[in-house]
């Protein structure tokens, strides 16, 4: 583990009890997240990049277990703290932002009064001082004419805004780990843009350690630093941005950017993944959850004991027969 | 081009009504326009993209097209033929509602659930052009399913047994089997993911090819238009803003919003980055919009007090781009 982790993230393993049996959504992931740096987490649906989130903010669904592994939060284990002090540290120490803006604000309380219930939780304080910060965290996520759209109610409010006053609700405690789930799904592009460039702004203005939870390898190509690719509940791949797309070793992240179309310059370049995510409900379950829709599998990619291994300078791999 | 084209739009116009007169018969009637002054044409095995933002009018052009719904004003010809006073109703029990289908964004919502797949594909065929017997029934189904690589073993399936891509090419089977010459797809592949969008993608492209069948494709994924799609048509606000090539566009996007769009758009390859172009603020609200603004003004990085008094109509280049915009970039 690096020292100077604001986040570490090490071999987590999350079940999910369901009446079919347990899945294992997660299985031993394991990244670090430094302050000021953007990761992103990209892979398909069902990949496990929302449940890592949910368990890092302790929001899991109570079907789920968390049967391995530690969140390092500054040196701290997070899964080691009681309730209230867990209460105490999401929002004040670490903040989400969720996929759908319009519902994941409270459609019956203004914007202020959402913003206020955030600070008044984490900072009480009298009415007035609550009300002025509730604009500062609006002018800082530089919502034009701030008193007005304080008293609007999201459904007043385009999905641009409500998706900036979920970064200010998000950021009103100046937490230092931010976790953006999709941020800018359902969004127009030009509005995605100006989202992702606030977004962007803001982690480095503030040296917040920014997770950019995404399907959109392109998105995640622009505004992350390091990249961290997973497949069915593994982390499979992990490396700074420029290094993983020159350089990938993986044959998920290859195959994964050969079906990207802005990479194509024609329809016959683009390529499907065969197969699909296995059923993590298996109890068979091979050690490399991709060998079934691998072209590069050998006779070592059956045996036990794959882990996460150096590949050159933060870089690691978790492929017996990488590129 | 001398071919007839399968369909043509003159002036086409689809305005909504959000608010009657008022209790007193003095308020204005509040119009949503959705479409407005919408013209163009599609010729037989054709792949023509529509792209634009949500509320730009895309979703409304594309079932006004299929005649899901009526325009309020405007000209639609298919075959030459003009058909705008054929309303819904009557073209859905005519001849040629066969020639046109559509195929939703969600398949998940968009498919029957209490049918399978088999059902699902068969219903277009008894409802346009009942086959003769169960057995001729049986192959038109299959031969479908073959065609859209959807196995014949996973016909007897409901739509929540089959994943996301199986769903897709379910949609586009049943559009398929009653041999359309045109489709028209409302983001097809915007609920897939990336690996199972490209082998969609190659599908629509082969089906093309192979049935001259032309593709009307919705998108606001400007990636996926470029590689499917010939031409292209901006929509913004209700109204056509440039149309062209696809190489036209891309490599030399003339209006201010189309260059907006394109610049936003992540991408992988760094010889496509542009310089980001920023629209600021939120677009004009398409209830009674002015008849002389320009739709893209407040917003507008190229603007000029012009843009405000003067509403920029829709002009052909020298090389047959149309644009609408009185200073486009050179």
């Amino acid at each position: 583990m690096s020292a100077e982790a604001l986040l570490s993230v090490r071999s987590l393993s999350v079940n999910f009890r369901t009446r079919s049996g347990t899945v294992a959504v997660l299985d031993r992931v394991t990244f670090d997240v430094a302050p000021g740096e953007i990761v992103g987490i990209v892979g398909e649906s069902g990949s496990g990049k929302s449940v890592t989130a949910f368990a890092v903010m302790g929001i899991l669904d109570a079907a789920a277990q968390i049967t391995s592994g530690e969140i390092l939060f500054e040196g701290r284990n997070v899964l080691a703290m009681g309730a209230r002090e867990r209460d105490a540290w999401r929002g004040s120490e670490a903040s989400i932002i969720f996929q759908n803006p319009r519902t994941a604000l409270n459609p019956i309380r203004t914007a202020g009064e959402q913003i206020g219930d955030v600070l008044a939780r984490h900072v009480p304080d009298t009415a007035t001082v609550i009300r002025a910060k509730v604009l500062d965290a609006l002018r800082q996520v530089r919502i034009p004419d701030p008193e007005k759209r304080a008293k609007s109610y999201p459904f007043e409010l385009s999905g641009g805004l409500c998706q900036r006053i979920g970064i200010a609700m998000a950021l009103s405690c100046s937490p230092k780990l931010l976790i953006a789930d999709e941020p800018t799904t359902g969004l127009d592009v030009t509005t995605q843009a100006v989202i992702m460039d606030l977004i962007r702004d803001l982690a480095h203005e503030r040296n917040l350690g920014t997770v950019l939870i995404t399907h959109d390898l392109a998105l995640a190509s622009e505004y992350c630093d390091r990249i961290v690719v997973m497949h069915a509940g593994h982390v499979v791949e992990a490396a700074p941005v420029a290094e993983l797309f020159a350089h990938p070793r993986h044959p998920y992240t290859t195959r994964l950017l050969r079906s990207v179309p802005s990479i194509a310059d024609d329809i016959s370049q683009l390529q499907a993944i065969s197969g699909s995510l296995p059923d993590l409900r298996r109890s068979d379950l091979p050690p490399c959850r991709f060998a079934e829709r691998c072209d590069r599998r050998i006779p070592a990619c059956d045996a036990a004991g794959l882990m996460l291994e150096a590949a050159g300078p933060s870089h690691t791999v978790a492929c017996r027969n990488p590129l | 081009m001398t071919e007839t084209p399968i369909i043509e739009v003159e002036n086409l116009e689809k305005h909504f009504v959000v608010a009657r007169e008022g209790l007193l018969r003095r308020r204005k009637e509040q119009r949503l326009h959705a479409v407005d002054d919408v013209s163009f044409e599609i010729y037989p095995g054709e792949a023509v993209g529509l792209v634009g933002e949500s509320g730009c009018g895309k979703s409304t052009l594309s079932r006004v097209l299929s005649r899901l719904v009526d325009p309020t004003a405007g000209r639609i010809r298919m075959n030459g033929r003009d058909v705008t006073d054929l309303k819904t109703s009557a073209f859905t029990r005519s001849p040629l509602r066969r020639e046109i289908q559509m195929v939703f964004q969600d398949p998940t919502e968009s498919l029957n659930p209490r049918f399978t797949a088999f059902d699902l594909i068969a219903d277009p065929l008894r409802q346009l052009m009942p086959p003769s017997s169960r057995a001729s029934l049986q192959t038109k189904v299959e031969a479908a399913a073959d065609n859209v690589n959807l196995p014949r073993s996973l016909l007897t399936r409901f739509p929540h047994q089959l994943s996301g891509g199986q769903k897709a090419r379910v949609g586009i089977a049943r559009a398929m089997v009653v041999e359309p010459r045109l489709l028209v797809l409302d983001e097809p592949t915007s609920a897939l993911d990336v690996s199972v969008q490209a082998t969609v993608l190659q599908l629509l492209d082969r089906l093309r090819r192979e049935s001259n069948v032309a593709l009307l494709f919705v998108s606001h994924d400007l990636n996926v238009v470029r590689l499917l799609c010939r031409r292209i048509i901006v929509m913004y606000l209700g109204q056509i803003v440039e149309s062209g090539t696809t190489e036209q566009l891309f490599d030399n996007p003339r209006h201010p919003y189309t260059r907006a769009l394109l610049s936003s758009i992540p991408t992988l390859r760094q010889d496509r980055k542009r310089e980001r172009i920023k629209l600021v603020g939120d677009p004009q609200s398409p209830i009674n919009p002015s008849p002389t603004m320009c739709r893209l003004y407040g917003r507008c990085p190229r603007q000029q007090e012009r843009c405000r008094h003067e509403a920029p109509p829709l002009v052909a280049d020298a090389d047959g781009r149309k644009l609408r915009c009185h200073f486009p970039e050179s």
